[in-house]
């Protein structure tokens, strides 16, 4: 469903040049969840800005269904892909009401029934229809991801790119979004890409998933590898012994990568 | 625990935000103590923990309504203080570390300067003694280029360092009591723990009082001596920290269920289902929850 | 799902629900709360009760005013005040406190027409060079750069100068020398908008620039253009009063403030009516804009936000 190979972007020129992402390549099924694992400035949401057209100078192949995607993408891409972005309180217009953010792409796009699939979709994240006209500041972080869900969801897309869409959320709120993320992945058979920090989140979500470090892949693998621990990077490793909370003698063999 | 020495004691905490649409009760009714030891408090957004920390140190916004019977440190009533005197509580007495380093730093002077400038005020040091100081403060929150580190200015230090950088500035004054406000959480996970790695040294090794704020009731777990639990501005539970999963309250429960693990399975995650008579239910003496 | 029925006790009620039912509801209720916000602020109040007054007054000044404003009366030259003449007559016998009446009418048209004018321009130019950056933000903010290099009333003298007087040429060139201002604030709030995660989705949406600086954009620069040019307005009637003092606004005999201050002031010594009450008009006037400036930026402007 979507092919990545020898995905490389640099920012800046000269000496300040950063090489942000580094021949990154991986394969996602349809119907598979993907994980992008790592730590800040490990590149794992730039690779997702290419990927959605919001970066543009990237080299490399970007393969959606087989066909490759040029830098400036057309109408037909967006309703293939769609994000959901991080923080829920900045992704949403302040001043428009959350019918008119979801009214928005469906005018765009040309699509007819607009109101009856405004309902549908706040339907299928769980919002009742109280919720439609309200603004986002009247909602809590939970729904307005919900909102977000629900935009990235109204044009029907195949795949789903999701940017840490639960790291600005509290605990008992995020176990809703992610289950609401995976029974709507099994119902409409989507295709996910999804970045986050926390190993427990992507072994919970993702069958597969990739580990970066500073722009480069250090490693690729499995839930079921990840789930019993047989990693063979030390940099994942670390990652792993961090992930299980506070041990004062762990944090004393802590290297720098 | 047996605790020697209170070093606070809270009792009935208030905090009323008056707003159009009616009054907010952020905190209602929450007492707790604590001595030389690391406390945390835990609890959701818009529980009420961060509003507890700030009281302590008066720094809500005056329209902000806090009552109490009783808010002392050392014996000495906080509530009662003038501003002034309040002053010299802060810092000197009591420190407090926010979450994000950059937003605590003055972006035009140097790290160096700002930590020793903490130390100046507080203390009443020449230059040079606050140097000397900065530069072993540094050393202790493992700077491994004190020199270098002492004269970057906040924009050109990492995340991880700038808070290192915070939680020197915050202890130069030799404060009894830190209160840490998500210190960790912009962190990566690694970093997060080094820098907690280093509360904790600093904490032992000078008997201070923690009251560790965050959201992450496993970190917290793993971290602090003793948890409390709060939800809608109550104290739900508090437990040691050792038997928190043991715990039969349901909202703690309820948090502890829908953590994913990575060991865990991909059934759906088991979801909090509040209950409003948590909220009336009494939890708020002290004196039930610690054991002895 | 169920369909929750409620009913509203009051109106009050109704505005601050939290569950509006139609997009106007949610409106109203927001605009319900800046209300709120801005009747707090007592001085604001005050402002905008002038400003409602003058337009009243203008609206009806046919019915207000005793006199004809511009009929002149020889026989009843510089009076002082009297139950007749409230602020007395001027140098051709006209009631002066009629000529004020229908002045508010041409002092309404001019900061009225400015701000029709120059608001939208300074707004496109802003959004449209803050959105796009590169050679279209150069290009478009080097020419407002040479508008702002001149200092406002020069430029409006000399196109007036080039124009010829005359109270809708005043309007033009007040104008044309008041966009730029709004330019530079427009595009320092697209500048920190374009970036930000809603702006980034709409355009993974598939939006065009049209569409996102119309509809996206623009409504969140408005606020701080429409505080920038009330606070403006004084400054507007100040310059319009100043060409007209200069003999290059409205033409005599119309009731400008300006021009009547201008005319008054050969007779400052010995009837300083003449001189005193327009100036007192246009002073108040153009305090009554600034406090209602000041009162709708607490309200309106996103970083005085508590």
């Amino acid at each position: 469903m979507l092919n990545i190979s020898n995905l490389n972007i640099s920012f800046g020129h000269g000496s300040e040049k950063n090489h942000a992402v580094k021949d990154i390549s991986f394969k996602v099924k349809r119907g598979e969840s993907f994980g992008l694992v790592g730590e800040s400035g490990s590149g794992k949401s730039t690779v997702l800005n290419c990927i959605s057209g919001l970066l543009n100078h990237w080299q490399g192949t970007i393969k959606v269904d087989g066909v490759p995607v040029s830098q400036k993408r057309d109408l037909a891409f967006y309703r293939k892909v769609q994000l959901v972005f991080q923080d829920p309180y900045a992704s949403l217009h302040p001043r428009h009401t959350i019918d008119r953010t979801l009214k928005e792409p469906l005018a765009i796009h040309n699509f007819s029934d607009i109101n009856h699939r405004v309902e549908k979709v706040l339907r299928e994240v769980d919002l009742g229809s109280q919720f439609r006209f309200r603004y986002p500041h009247q909602l809590s972080g939970g729904q307005r991801q919900r909102v977000a869900v629900a935009r990235a969801l109204i044009l029907e897309p195949e795949i789903i790119l999701l940017d840490e869409p639960t790291s600005a959320l509290d605990v008992s709120i995020q176990a809703e979004v992610l289950n609401l993320l995976q029974d709507i992945r099994k119902e409409r058979n989507l295709t996910y890409v999804m970045v986050s920090h926390d190993l427990a989140v992507i072994s919970y979500m993702c069958e597969n998933c990739a580990v970066m470090s500073q722009g480069a892949m250090v490693e690729m693998i499995s839930a079921k590898q990840l789930k019993s621990g047989n990693l063979t990077q030390n940099y994942t490793k670390q990652l792993f012994t961090a992930s299980k909370g506070y041990d004062r003698a762990a944090i004393d063999l802590f290297q720098d990568f | 625990m047996i605790l020697e020495e209170q070093l606070l004691q809270v009792k009935n905490l208030n905090i009323i935000f008056p707003s159009p649409k009616g009054d907010v009760h952020a905190v209602k009714n929450i007492s707790f103590s604590l001595g030389k030891e690391k406390i945390g408090i835990v609890g959701e957004s818009g529980s009420g923990k961060s509003v507890t920390g700030r009281s302590i140190l008066r720094l809500l916004p005056p329209y902000a309504k806090i009552s109490a019977d009783k808010i002392s440190f050392k014996g000495q009533d906080l509530l009662s203080l003038s501003e002034k005197q309040m002053r010299k509580i802060r810092g000197r007495e009591v420190s407090m570390v926010m979450q994000d380093p950059k937003y605590s730093l003055n972006p035009v002077r140097t790290v160096g300067k700002q930590i020793s400038e903490a130390y100046i005020v507080h203390r009443k040091a020449t230059k040079q003694e606050a140097k000397e100081h900065t530069l072993k403060m540094l050393e202790a929150v493992r700077i491994r280029n004190p020199e270098q580190v002492y004269r970057l200015y906040p924009h050109e230090v990492s995340g991880g360092m700038g808070q290192r950088i915070m939680i020197a500035m915050m202890l130069i004054p030799d404060p009894s009591l830190l209160i840490a406000d998500e210190p960790t959480s912009a962190l990566d996970v690694t970093v997060q723990l080094q820098v907690l790695a280093i509360l904790d040294d600093l904490v032992s090794q000078r008997g201070m009082g923690l009251i560790f704020i965050s959201h992450d009731l496993e970190l917290v777990s793993s971290f602090c001596d003793r948890i409390i639990i709060m939800y809608g501005g109550r104290i739900m539970e508090v437990v040691n920290a050792a038997d928190l999963h043991k715990s039969t309250h349901p909202y703690t429960r309820g948090l502890l269920n829908c953590l994913p693990r990575i060991e865990g399975g991909n059934e759906r995650l088991s979801t909090l289902v509040r209950d409003d008579a948590w909220l009336d239910a009494d939890f708020s003496a002290p004196s039930v929850t610690v054991s002895g | 799902m169920t369909e929750k029925t409620t009913t509203y006790s009051s109106t009050k009620e109704w505005l601050l629900t939290d569950t509006p039912a139609s997009a106007l509801q949610a409106a109203a209720g927001r605009a319900y709360l800046g209300l709120l916000e801005f009747l707090k602020n007592r001085l604001a109040v005050l402002g905008l009760m002038i400003i409602v007054a003058l337009v009243f007054v203008a609206l009806f000044a046919p019915y207000i005013a005793p006199f004809d404003p511009i009929l002149t009366d020889l026989k009843h030259r510089l009076l002082p005040f009297s139950a007749e003449h409230f602020f007395g007559t001027d140098e051709l016998g006209r009631d002066i406190f009629s000529r004020i009446i229908w002045g508010s009418r041409l002092t309404l048209y001019v900061i009225g027409l400015v701000a029709i004018i120059a608001a939208p321009v300074g707004i496109i130019v802003g959004t449209v060079a803050g959105y796009f950056g590169g050679i279209v933000d150069m290009v478009l903010m080097r020419i407002t750069d040479i508008f702002l290099a001149f200092p406002k009333l020069i430029l409006a003298l000399a196109f007036v100068a080039a124009l010829g007087p005359g109270i809708e040429n005043a309007i033009i060139a007040i104008s044309i020398t008041s966009w730029p201002p709004y330019a530079r604030i427009a595009r320092g709030e697209t500048i920190t908008i374009r970036n930000s995660d809603f702006i980034r989705a709409i355009r993974l949406q598939g939006a065009g620039p049209i569409r996102i600086i119309s509809g996206h954009i623009m409504p969140l620069c408005l606020s701080s253009l429409i505080v920038r040019v009330t606070l403006d307005m004084a400054g507007i009637i100040l310059t319009a009063a100043g060409l007209g003092f200069l003999g290059l606004g409205a033409q005599p005999p119309s009731p400008e403030w300006g021009a009547m201050t201008s005319s008054g002031r050969s007779y400052i010594l010995d009837h300083w009516w003449l001189i005193t009450m327009p100036g007192t008009a246009i002073f108040v006037v153009s305090l009554a804009f600034n406090l209602l400036g000041d009162g709708l930026r607490e309200v309106l402007d996103p970083k005085s936000d508590n």
